[in-house]
């Protein structure tokens, strides 16, 4: 994706300097905001707070954290999403459910799914690393490839009757309380993991540097094609593993397994501060965001909003929190409103008409049948 | 840097006040039934609920909550289920709660699920997206007590106690072979477009078609081809006008589905091929009328979904009250439609479909 | 491919020498791609299919070009299919309840409601600063959710449609059916619009190099809000068609439309980091997308198979295309010197 247009030099780098400080305001201000949406929910809702609920609504969220993780990195590195994920998690859960509907062992046939998962997130990478085509146009292409071969693979069947061992990955629960499930834990694990490759080792600087330019990595030593190469690699892995949960959860594949995730799970990556341009988020702020869109979203069902409402709530969401900060910075800088000239008034004039028209059009013309 | 803070501080507040105002909205969509959530604070009844053996449980009819999830919303044939759940809860004196995700998928509707069960709701009636993917789902919500009943589209039999059947796949597969039988004057080439790859109910109908076809008296009727339309309006548009280029001499499409048979009647129409490609399938009377008038659609078939909704409610509200526990062999009284038993493979058959022709098409309005 | 306010006589030369070529890969791959279709099936190669084809991706072309001048200034439009979808809701209903209304009104009334849905992308965009893809795909859900509120559930389905309304895609005034003619004209005015106005000469110069558009006094935000707005009322327009093409109006009409749309540009050439693009890309890469759908219906691929095929035939696409334009620079860069 294009680097944001609006952005100088010179703003970014004054960003970079006060990184830490903004990227802690970011974090704070997600952690404020769970909270509300927590107390929201518990004033709302007698349900909210039980346990098992809880249990079971986070459940629904994991496949969707996992593929955050190397989403995370990939817009802090590139600048760009990997539209493919929900694609590679379509088809490596389909070619399990393919190999152990003909009999192979069901372990064998995850390992052969992860291998999959390797190899579609090679592709990727080799194209973008290598071939040096967009990654944005490559994964556009593999989204329609991958998903297709999962319809190839299965077709019109549904493979089922997964053993209890492996439904566990996204069924179980860790110890007797059935509270805890084990695939809540496997996220944690791999988030950590993820966080503190990013957050420690060089590995982790090499994103932030390719993030930040490019050009400036190669030159100082970066091995850039690499980095990309694995970046491609470890989405389609984790989005292999995160087929696998979601296949385990429901007992069963279908090729049109996790349709539409990609979207959702930029929209949750981006939410978490991971900025668009590149170079700046963290892990934390990943993972705050994933746990604010599932209590949002959990406790939205409890107060029965319809999930189109919710679709809203979450759009809305997305582009106040980016919007306010940038409008007030807007605002700080130019001291007040005095420098706007007529003619932007007027636009800013016809615009609210504009918008004015429409709802009230919207109103009326509903109102009509 | 102090001024970056106070801005976050707005976006928050904002977002706050967002947030309210979406906790106000909560019930104002659609339902016109009932607005109160099924457990504000003040009812201390719900907080003691019957999760240990509620199907042996009397409850007062008032108190019953049933949700009836459709595949998605915004769809007329589910909003018609609705209008037949929300009729019997009128009768009944129970609340029905008309809740569905936005798309037809499964993910979705398993976070829709789980919210559902999480409120304790007396009894879910729902049409699955996947039938193995739900499952696990609905065997969490058999689990807390909540009798799971699907209609429409089924969830496998051990994620579900009973599954209401609009008729039997068989008996669809055979009332639309009939018609294109009589479509084609007993000989010529038909096809079949279908909704997704993956849809439960259309596959199995397909298979009994293909079965059917091998009987002595439809030898004459030559299957060429089956393509999917997805249930995308556009996509089975395109599919049937790709059919009639494919298959010049094609005859009679069938289209098991109420968007692909109103594409597909659309196609032959704008191809002006009325007469000569003849369209039959599953559709809605509203949907099909013109098509019917026109000839590029003269007969076709459906059951009543308001029925369909409509024995649903009465099917659980018997589960809640304990008067049946789901099992084969169970008989109850379902209102205006009579008495039903519970079939022996745990299903319940709502009756024949019915045949919509230009003669009795003017009485039907759904 | 710099189209700037800077460029020199002969590196314009150059340029619009290259600009030619850069469509040969994927004019090459489509003829490829006919040549194979048509020996194997003669129904391939007709005039009715070949109607049905250009019918197909009508409003692809259309929303398509939308996208590419969103692209070309570095951003992206995700919202289109919730736009579209929005706007043939609204207009639909609008129809059923003033049967009498003139179409073209209705045609007017949904490039005006368009227009309001881009301005929001663009107000929020150009003024606020967000990036265009978490805008935009803030509007997707957004607009997507106004579909259902606004419906409540209801469609509009075929018979409710006034014949006049569905005759503004489907009529045949001029021989060719009017959508087809729609697209084309849109086409027409969108190069021409891009070649000769100041705006749209400048929209090419603020994706090349956002700082130099600035020095060389273009109003970025300005350029880019404008773009939006178009490419708002090219949805509306599309909504309006697509409702009266498919004679209906459903909550998930245009639903995922957008990976398509940002598919067509793309495999015409457009790049996506910014700065270049041509209509003719843009409509060859529809064409090439459109005659692929075709071709697997006809070839009798497996339904099962036909997203894969299309898939990898996207790819090869893509791929085949940027080593002939390389070989292009190259050869051209040699030439040079």
């Amino acid at each position: 994706m294009a680097a944001t247009h609006s952005e100088t030099r010179s703003a970014r780098h004054s960003r970079r300097v006060s990184l830490r400080n903004i990227l802690v305001r970011w974090e704070l201000l997600l952690v404020v905001l769970i909270t509300v949406v927590t107390l929201i929910n518990i004033q709302q809702s007698p349900f909210f707070l039980k346990p098992v609920n809880l249990s079971r609504a986070a459940r629904d969220f994991m496949e969707l954290g996992i593929m955050m993780l190397p989403m995370t990195y990939i817009i802090i590195a590139l600048a760009t999403v990997d539209l493919s994920v929900a694609s590679i998690m379509g088809m490596c859960a389909s070619f399990m459910g393919l190999l152990f509907m003909n009999g192979v062992d069901i372990w064998i046939a995850v390992a052969a799914a992860l291998a999959l998962g390797v190899a579609a997130g090679a592709m990727n990478g080799f194209l973008v690393a290598h071939v040096k085509l967009p990654a944005l146009v490559v994964t556009l292409a593999t989204y329609a490839f991958y998903r297709g071969m999962a319809y190839a693979m299965l077709g019109d069947e549904a493979a089922r009757g997964y053993p209890e061992s492996f439904t566990y990955l996204g069924q179980g629960f860790i110890g007797d309380g059935r509270i805890i499930p084990f695939s809540l834990i496997l996220f944690l694990a791999l988030a950590l993991i993820f966080g503190v490759v990013l957050h420690t080792t060089t590995f982790g600087r090499y994103l932030y540097a390719i993030g930040n330019n490019e050009q400036a990595a190669r030159y100082s030593g970066v091995p850039v094609d690499r980095v990309k190469m694995i970046l491609f690699v470890l989405s389609g892995f984790m989005s292999a593993l995160a087929g696998l949960v979601l296949a385990a959860r429901f007992g069963s594949t279908r090729p049109d397994i996790g349709l539409g995730l990609e979207l959702t799970v930029i929209t949750a990556t981006v939410l978490g501060g991971i900025s668009i341009s590149g170079g700046t988020g963290t892990m934390i702020g990943a993972i705050l965001s994933l746990l604010l869109i599932g209590l949002v979203r959990f406790g939205m069902g409890l107060m029965n909003l319809q999930g189109q409402v919710q679709d809203i709530v979450i759009g809305l969401l997305l582009i106040i929190s980016v919007l306010l900060p940038s409008i007030g910075r807007m605002l700080s800088r130019r001291g007040a409103l005095s420098n706007l000239n007529v003619s932007q008034v007027l636009q800013v004039t016809l615009f609210v008409i504009a918008m004015a028209l429409f709802v009230a059009f919207f109103l009326w013309s509903r109102s009509l049948l | 840097m102090l001024k970056d803070t106070k801005f976050h501080l707005i976006a928050l507040l904002a977002v706050l006040v967002l947030l309210l105002a979406g906790c106000q909205a909560a019930a104002t969509p659609t339902e016109e039934a009932a607005t109160e959530p099924p457990a504000a604070e003040t009812e201390d009844v719900t907080e003691a609920p019957m999760t240990e053996e509620p199907v042996a449980t009397e409850e007062a009819a008032g108190d019953i909550v049933i949700a009836l999830v459709p595949k998605n919303l915004g769809n007329p044939y589910f909003d018609t289920a609705n209008n037949g759940a929300q009729e019997a809860a009128a009768e009944l004196g129970i609340e029905v709660q008309y809740q569905g995700s936005s798309t037809a998928d499964a993910t979705e509707q398993i976070q829709l699920l789980n919210s559902l069960i999480a409120q304790e709701v007396d009894g879910l009636a729902i049409s699955a997206n996947d039938a193995d993917a739900l499952v696990p789902t609905g065997q969490d919500a058999m689990a807390q007590g909540i009798p799971v009943v699907t209609w429409d589209s089924a969830i496998a039999p051990e994620g579900r106690d009973v599954h209401i059947n609009q008729a039997t796949a068989e008996g669809i597969a055979r009332v639309q072979i009939e018609m294109a039988h009589r479509l084609a004057d007993g000989e010529g080439q038909i096809a079949i477009l279908s909704a997704t790859s993956t849809a439960p109910n259309q596959n199995e109908w397909i298979g009994f078609m293909e079965e059917i076809l091998q009987e002595p008296d439809y030898q004459g009727l030559e299957l060429v081809d089956t393509v999917y339309g997805d249930d995308e309006d556009e996509k089975s548009y395109n599919e049937a006008l790709g059919l009639m280029t494919t298959y010049p001499d094609l005859e009679v499409i069938i289209a098991p589905t109420t968007v692909g048979i109103a594409a597909s009647a659309r196609a032959v129409q704008d191809q002006g091929r009325i007469g000569e490609v003849l369209v039959t399938g599953l559709g809605t009377p509203n949907q099909m009328r013109e098509y019917v008038k026109s000839g590029a659609a003269p007969e076709f078939a459906l059951w009543n979904p308001g029925d369909l909704g409509y024995l649903a409610v009465y099917t659980i509200y018997h589960m809640v009250q304990g008067d049946i526990t789901g099992a084969p062999g169970d008989e109850f009284d379902a209102g205006k439609l009579g008495n039903y038993t519970i079939l022996d493979d745990g299903t319940i058959l709502l009756g024949a479909p019915t045949v919509f022709d230009a003669d009795n098409i003017d009485d039907f309005d759904f | 491919m710099v189209i700037g306010k800077e460029r020199t006589a002969t590196s314009l030369g150059l340029m619009s020498i290259l600009v030619r070529f850069r469509e040969v890969g994927i004019l090459f791959f489509t003829v490829l791609l006919i040549i194979v279709v048509s020996i194997l099936s003669p129904v391939f190669l007709t005039a009715h299919n070949f109607r049905d084809i250009l019918l197909n991706i009508s409003i692809l072309v259309i929303v398509g070009l939308a996208q590419m001048m969103v692209i070309i200034t570095r951003g992206i439009d995700l919202s289109v299919g919730s736009m579209i979808g929005l706007v043939a809701m609204m207009v639909a209903f609008t129809v059923v309840a003033f049967p009498g209304m003139n179409p073209l009104f209705a045609l007017l009334l949904g490039i005006a409601l368009g227009a309001a849905l881009g301005s929001l992308n663009g107000a929020i965009i150009a003024w606020g600063k967000v990036p265009p893809i978490i805008a935009t795909l803030g509007t997707l859900s957004i607009y997507r959710g106004l579909v259902f509120l606004y419906s409540r559930g209801d469609w509009i389905n075929s018979f409710e449609m006034p014949m006049g309304f569905r005759q503004l895609s489907k009529g045949t005034p001029l021989v060719i059916p009017n959508l087809i003619l729609f697209a084309a004209a849109v086409a027409i005015l969108v190069f021409l619009f891009l070649r000769y106005t100041q705006t749209g000469r400048d929209i090419y110069a603020v994706g090349s190099n956002p700082q130099a558009a600035t020095v060389a006094g273009i109003r970025v935000d300005q350029v880019i809000f404008i773009v939006y707005v178009i490419s708002g009322i090219l949805c509306g327009m599309a909504g309006v068609l697509w409702a009266s093409r498919f004679e209906s109006a459903q909550t998930n009409t245009a639903l995922g439309f957008e990976l398509q749309t940002v598919a067509g540009p793309v495999v015409g050439g457009v790049n996506i980091f910014g700065g270049s693009g041509t209509v003719i890309g843009v409509v060859l890469g529809s064409f090439l997308l459109g005659t692929i759908n075709n071709a697997l219906t006809i070839v009798k691929i497996s339904p099962f198979w036909q997203l894969a095929v299309q898939g990898l035939l996207i790819l090869l696409a893509v791929i085949v295309d940027s080593a002939i334009l390389r070989r292009l620079q190259t050869a051209t860069k040699q030439g040079n010197r």
